[in-house]
Formats: structure tokens, sequence, C-alpha cells
């Protein structure tokens, strides 16, 4: 859309360097979280976090948009990393990204039209339960204080922009929790206790697996739903940020983005990932607009991981947990709570379907799927609706049937029932000029009336049949003729 | 291609340049003249200082694009009261001048995006250029690129220009601007001189031969020179020498990827020329 290199990286150099900043901090928790939750060590998440991040921020179609390591991804990670080590997520992360250039390429982006409001909301509400309930191992048989560790870092996560808004509060609540920790000497799990952290620079790595079949029958279960979730989150938290900043963004080229992001996080020794709903909102949120935003976060993650590493060993888990709690409050749209008692119920049980299956298996894709399908049976009941069949007695023993409205698998048995087969008749006129044939389906309903019509000795003629089946025709190519529109629709 | 568009973008000497500079080209081209001003969000930036808490409370995106909205609605109704008494200035201006049929049009867009779509109707563009040639912001780069017009660069009016400067490389961008100075009425009646950069070869004084009886057959006064140096530096001492009050050459001849390393001449010129530039694609 637009040419202009300057307006995509320095047009708001210091509200993205600021905020940059703010999510670099916020994504050092997340990053360790989350390989905690995808049972890595801390140090696979954070290089994954800065490719990701470093990547998408020239790749992406999404200027100020936060990418990295997320949960969304880890959870379907577990049981590759469980019963094949590392080095096989990484070849699953290496594929994850090729599924997504692909995806890019063959436009697939555009397919989110098909998702629904109440699915995005599913979807947002389904993964913020689950980063929750991620946090909860370590809140469970542990001593109380943990507990008062994490009500203290959660105390001071939300009173702290009471005193100031110049420094992230839960960046504040990290440093004084650690504090605590040390000076008490406290003997509380630590990220240090957790698995290694990077020291050094992420090295180009190969990951050391058998190129063979049987490596891609491991790796391919878990590439393809690695693949879908991410660009799902990837593309609904693109469209968020859309709508935040209302400027419009290129969808296709972050999929494509997304891949390569992926395949540079592989490579690196880093998990796969995908667009933070949560840290996006803090980038818009922190003033955070163009690339260069992203770029920063990245950049600045990893050389304060790198050079930190001995401190960051030493943040106590409860730290992290009340960092991850706020995101996953900040991520679950309350909103959609309250719009329950508007909304019609098929569109709260879409969402509440999403958001179930999702918590079930623990696999984003699935709710998604789930809620997609649900969405169009009901949308497909509900067009069903929209048809009517009158009947008028045009001369002696005749009768003339007027259909108004929908024909097709769904409506077609209503159709079909709304004639009278038995009456004593000599001719019957069915009047389909103000219907629409949308599929097989409504013709082979037709046909089967004009037969059982035949076979009880009716006389049966049906007119306007042309226009009726204009509709079944695949391309209407409205668009571009506005007298097709009314040749359509309004006969 | 029928419209003359020029772009306003203030009150003030270079918006009224680009008025009196339009409302001529309009005038001898018979061209009507629309004055275009873009409400582009860019150049409304971001005043306030964001929080940067870094915390994301309940309905923490409801409450952000609630708070975006409010903040865009403001700066939006502003400029856009801002932008129509510049556009009644701008059209009072250009009907004293003689302009053909002006009319004014504002648009909420990106400024590039907003030319690309008057691009169809557009035979001539007038902008305003800075005394540094920075005019209108970042823009006019991404502008000159992205649109396949004639374009007009002005920070002064010009009105009946008595001698322009026609560069000329022998390219077939900039034979292609020959060919469009020789056919459009724009400059007819005013001097030229013609000006080629290079080594004095066989082929190099055959093609400035040619191209100086091109513009003689089209009935210019011409004065051709082939001269050796540095391209940007000739021509800017030639602008300045024979008091041409216009430059007129064809524009990013070359890839991308070679201006990045050699440096395009276009950009080059926008940025030092002290008079005001006619670039044609």
């Amino acid at each position: 859309m637009t040419p202009s290199l300057h307006y995509n990286w320095f047009s708001n150099v210091r509200g993205d360097i600021l905020s940059g900043l703010v999510v670099a901090l916020a994504l050092i928790p997340e990053a360790i979280a989350f390989s905690i939750i995808a049972g890595v060590d801390p140090k696979v998440g954070l290089y994954a976090s800065f490719c990701i991040a470093v990547i998408t921020a020239f790749a992406g179609g999404r200027p100020g948009m936060i990418s990295a390591a997320t949960g969304a991804m880890a959870l379907l990670m577990v049981t590759l990393v469980k019963e094949h080590g590392l080095e096989y997520l990484l070849a699953a992360t290496l594929l994850t990204g090729v599924f997504q250039i692909i995806a890019g390429y063959l436009r697939l982006g555009s397919l989110m039209r098909f998702v629904s409001r109440s699915v995005v909301t599913g979807f947002v509400n389904a993964l913020a339960i689950l980063i929750f309930m991620a946090q909860l191992p370590e809140l469970i048989d542990v001593t109380w204080h943990v507990y008062a560790m994490t009500a203290a870092g959660l105390f001071i996560i939300y009173t702290f922009p009471l005193l100031t808004t110049k420094v992230p509060s839960p960046l504040v609540c990290i440093l004084v929790l650690t504090g605590v920790a040390m000076v008490l000497g406290l003997d509380i799990r630590t990220v240090g206790d957790m698995g290694e952290l990077p020291d050094d620079l992420p090295i180009f790595l190969w990951p050391e697996v058998p190129l063979n079949l049987e490596t891609l029958w491991i790796i391919l279960p878990y590439s393809l739903p690695l693949a879908v979730v991410g660009l799902l989150e990837s593309l609904m938290t693109a469209t968020i940020v859309d709508e935040l900043t209302d400027t419009p963004s290129d969808k296709n080229r972050e999929c494509k983005g997304q891949g390569l992001a992926n395949i540079g996080a592989g490579l690196f020794g880093g998990m796969a990932g995908c667009a933070m709903i949560g840290q996006s909102v803090i980038n818009v949120k922190s003033g955070g607009r163009t690339r260069l935003s992203t770029l920063i976060a990245g950049v600045v993650l990893l050389i304060l991981v790198v050079f930190l590493d001995e401190w960051v060993s030493q943040i106590p888990m409860a730290a992290l947990v009340a960092v991850m709690i706020m995101v996953s409050i900040g991520t679950f749209s309350w909103e959609s709570l309250v719009n329950m008692r508007k909304y019609p119920i098929s569109t709260n049980v879409v969402m509440l379907v999403t958001v179930a299956v999702v918590v079930a298996t623990h696999n984003l894709a699935y709710g998604v799927f789930a809620g997609v399908l649900l969405a169009a049976l009901f949308f497909a009941n509900k067009i069903g609706q929209f048809l009517f069949i009158g009947t008028k007695s045009t001369a002696e023993n005749e009768l003339t049937y007027n259909v108004i409205g929908q024909v097709f698998f769904s409506s077609s048995d209503k159709f079909i029932s709304a004639f009278d087969f038995k009456a004593d008749l000599d001719r019957v006129v069915i009047d389909l000029s103000r219907a629409h044939f949308w599929d097989i389906t409504a013709v082979s309903a037709l046909d089967k009336v004009v037969l059982k019509f035949r076979r009880e000795g009716i006389e049966v003629e049906v007119i306007g049949m042309n226009e009726a089946s204009a509709t079944i025709v695949d391309r209407f190519a409205v668009h571009d003729k506005p007298e097709a529109i009314d040749e359509l629709m309004g006969h | 291609m029928t419209k003359i568009v020029a772009c306003i973008d203030g009150i003030g000497a270079r918006s009224e340049a680009v008025c009196d500079t339009a409302a001529w080209a309009s005038a001898k081209l018979q061209a009507p003249l629309t004055l275009l001003h873009v409400l582009d969000r860019r150049e409304y930036p971001i005043q306030d200082p964001a929080p940067l808490s870094g915390t994301i409370g309940l309905g923490a995106r409801e409450a952000l694009l609630e708070e975006l909205t409010e903040l865009d609605a403001k700066r939006a109704k502003l400029a856009r009261e801002q932008g129509r008494l510049m556009l009644a200035a701008a059209l009072e201006r250009a009907r004293a001048d003689g302009a053909l049929e002006p009319t004014t049009l504002q648009r909420h867009d990106d400024f590039v995006v907003a030319l690309q779509e008057q691009q169809a109707e557009t035979r001539l563009l007038v902008l305003g250029k800075g005394s540094q040639g920075d005019a209108l912001g970042v823009h006019i780069e991404p502008a000159l690129r992205a649109l396949h017009r004639p374009i007009l660069l002005t920070d002064q009016p010009l009105v009946h220009p008595k001698r322009f400067l026609i560069a000329y490389d022998g390219s077939v961008t900039s034979r292609k601007a020959l060919n469009m100075v020789a056919q459009s009425p724009l400059l007819s009646g005013s001097a030229c001189s013609l000006v080629m950069v290079g080594p004095s070869t066989f082929d190099t004084r055959k093609e400035l031969e040619e191209a100086e009886k091109q513009l003689i057959d089209a009935g210019f006064d011409v004065n051709a020179q082939l001269l050796a140096g540095d391209t940007d530096e000739v021509l800017l001492d030639q602008l300045a020498g024979q008091e041409a009050d216009l430059l007129v050459m064809g524009a990013y001849g070359h890839s991308r990827i070679r201006q990045l390393l050699i440096g395009s001449t276009t950009s080059t010129l926008v940025r030092r020329s002290t008079k005001p530039l006619l670039l044609l694609r």
C-alpha cells in the first residue's frame, strides 16, 4: 500500500523506541514461562522470541504487531518434546515455517473471513484461560511464601501505574520480588531452576535429526497444527491491531513473514511462535506503531538476557506467575461476558463451544474448527428460515403455489412439506420467479415435488425456473455489474 | 488524463506558489484545476506521551480502542477544519489567477494513496517544494516514485517561464521526456536550453543533434550544449548560469538497487535545485 520505507520504520521513532523497550521487558517473563510450558530450557523460548520478533519486524505484514514465542504454540509441542526431545522440536519448527510460507503464497489469509466474530472472541478467551491454567503447576504444592509473593506481585502490577506510568509495572514487580527473595533468602523456585538460560548470542544450527521419512512422520502431526494455530493467532492479532490503529495490513505477507520467522527460529535453536495478542495491545498502548517497535523489542530482549543472565536466573517463578496472570486477565475479553445477555443464543453457543473445545484439547485449532463449523451451521439454519410458500386458487380445481425466499439444503425439507399432495386438484402451478435455488438439493427437492403431484394425477406447471436457478452457478461476479444484483435478488 | 491536480498543504508562500503555478498550467493546457488537500494521519502524530506502564487490565483492548478512536476523532475534526480554510483560500487565489474551472477536494487518506487514486485523471501534478526539497514532509519521494504522471515541483510562482532547461542523456526515460515536451503546449513560447552531460563522442553528438532537431521542429528556440563533468553539478550550474526558470527531466530512469548504490540524479536535483522542476515519467 504505502511504498514509504520511512513511514514503516521511522515515522514514530520516540514512541516506537519506548514501547519497544516496554515490550522487551514484558517479553522476557513470557518467553521464559512459555518455554517452561513446552518443557524446554528458557533459552529456547528467549532465542525464539528474539528471532521471531526481529524477522517479523522486516518480513511481517502488520507493522507494530509483536510476535514471539507464545503459549498457544507451546501447548501444542508438549508431547513432542517429551517423547522425542528438543532437536525434533526444532525440525518441527522449520516445517511449520515452510507450511506457513506456502499458506501465504496460496493466499489462505483470506480464509479468515469465514472465522466469525464469536469464534475470535472464543479463541481469545480460550487463550487467556490456557495461559492462566499453565500457571497453576507453579501454585500447587508450594509453601505460603509463593502465594504471598504472587499476590504481592499482582498488587504491584495493578497499583504501581497509579503512582507513575513512566516505568513498566511488571518490571517493577519482577525487580521487587527478586530483591525480596534474595534478601530474605527464600527457598522458592527461581527461573534458574527451570533450565539453562542464554549466556551467548544464538548460533546457526541445523537440527540434529535424521533426514528421513520417519522423522517427517514424527514432526508432521505437530507442524500442521502449529502452522494453523500460528497463522490463526497472528491473523486475529493483526485484525485487532488494524482496528486499534485504524490502518490496513497485508495478511498474506503476514503469513509468509510468520513462516520465515519460524524457519529462522528453528535454525537458531528457538521454538515455534506467532503473534501475541497481549503484547501487541501493550505495544500499541505504549505508543508503538511501526516496524521499529517490533525490532527494538526483539533486539533489546536479547541484549537484556545475554548480559543479565546471572540476574534473570534469580527471578522467582512467583513473579513470572504474577505477570502471566496479568497477561491472561488482559487478554480475556471481559466484554464478551457482558455481551452474552444481549447476543442471540447461537452466537453465545459458538463462542462457548470454541472455548470448551480448546480447554479440553489444549489445541486452539480444534476450537476454531468447531466454532467455524457451528457458526456455519447456525447461519445455514437461519437463512433457511427465509422461505415463504403461499397458495392462491387461480381457476377451478387449480392452485398456484408462490415460492418466495431461499431454497437450499437446509430449507429443502420445509419446501417439500409446504405442498399438499392430497388435495383434490386437476392442476398445480408452482411459481418460482421470486425464489432462489442455491444448490442441487433444492433442484432435487423440486423434482420430488413434481413427481409426487404427478403420481396423484395432478398436472404440474413450473414457472420462473430460470430466474430461480440463476443463483446455482458458482461464480456470480456481481460486484462489477450493479445491474446483476437486480437480476439476482430483485426478480 | 484531463485534470491539473495541485496539492495544497498550508496557507503561506509555498501554497500560494503552488496555486499560481497550477493556475497558469491549467490556463495554458486548458485543463480544469483540482486543488487537493489530503488529511494524512501521519501529519498529525501522537502528541501525548503514551503510558509506559506495560499493564493490561480488564477489558484492555476495548478501552484502548475507545481511547484511540477518541484521540483520532479530535485530531481529524481539527485538521478537516484547517484543510477547508486552506482550500477556500487556494480556490479564491486560483480563480483570481484565471485557472480553468478550479474545484477543491479533501480526502482522508494516505498522501500517496490519495494521489494514486487521482492518477488516472491527472494530466499534471503540482507539488510544493521546500527550499531544501523536503516539502510535504517525508512524502515527496514516495509520491514521485509511486506516480507515473508529470510532476511539477515548485517553491515559487512559475508563470510563463522565459527559459527552461531540459536535461538529456539519450536514455529511454529522457527520450520520453523530450517527446512530452515537444508535444505538450505547456512550455510553448519559452526558450529552451538542451543540456547533455557526457563525453563528446560521435554517438553523443549525434544523439544531441537529433534531440535538438526534434525540439526545433516542435517550434522551440533551442540552445543545445554537450558538457563534460558531474551530471548534478553541471545541471545546477547551467540552471543558474543560463537564468532558466525551470528544469525539465525524465525521472528515476534507473532501478532502485542502482540508486541505493550510486544515488539518484533525480533525488539529488530535487534536493538541491533552487528552481522549480518538471519531472516526466
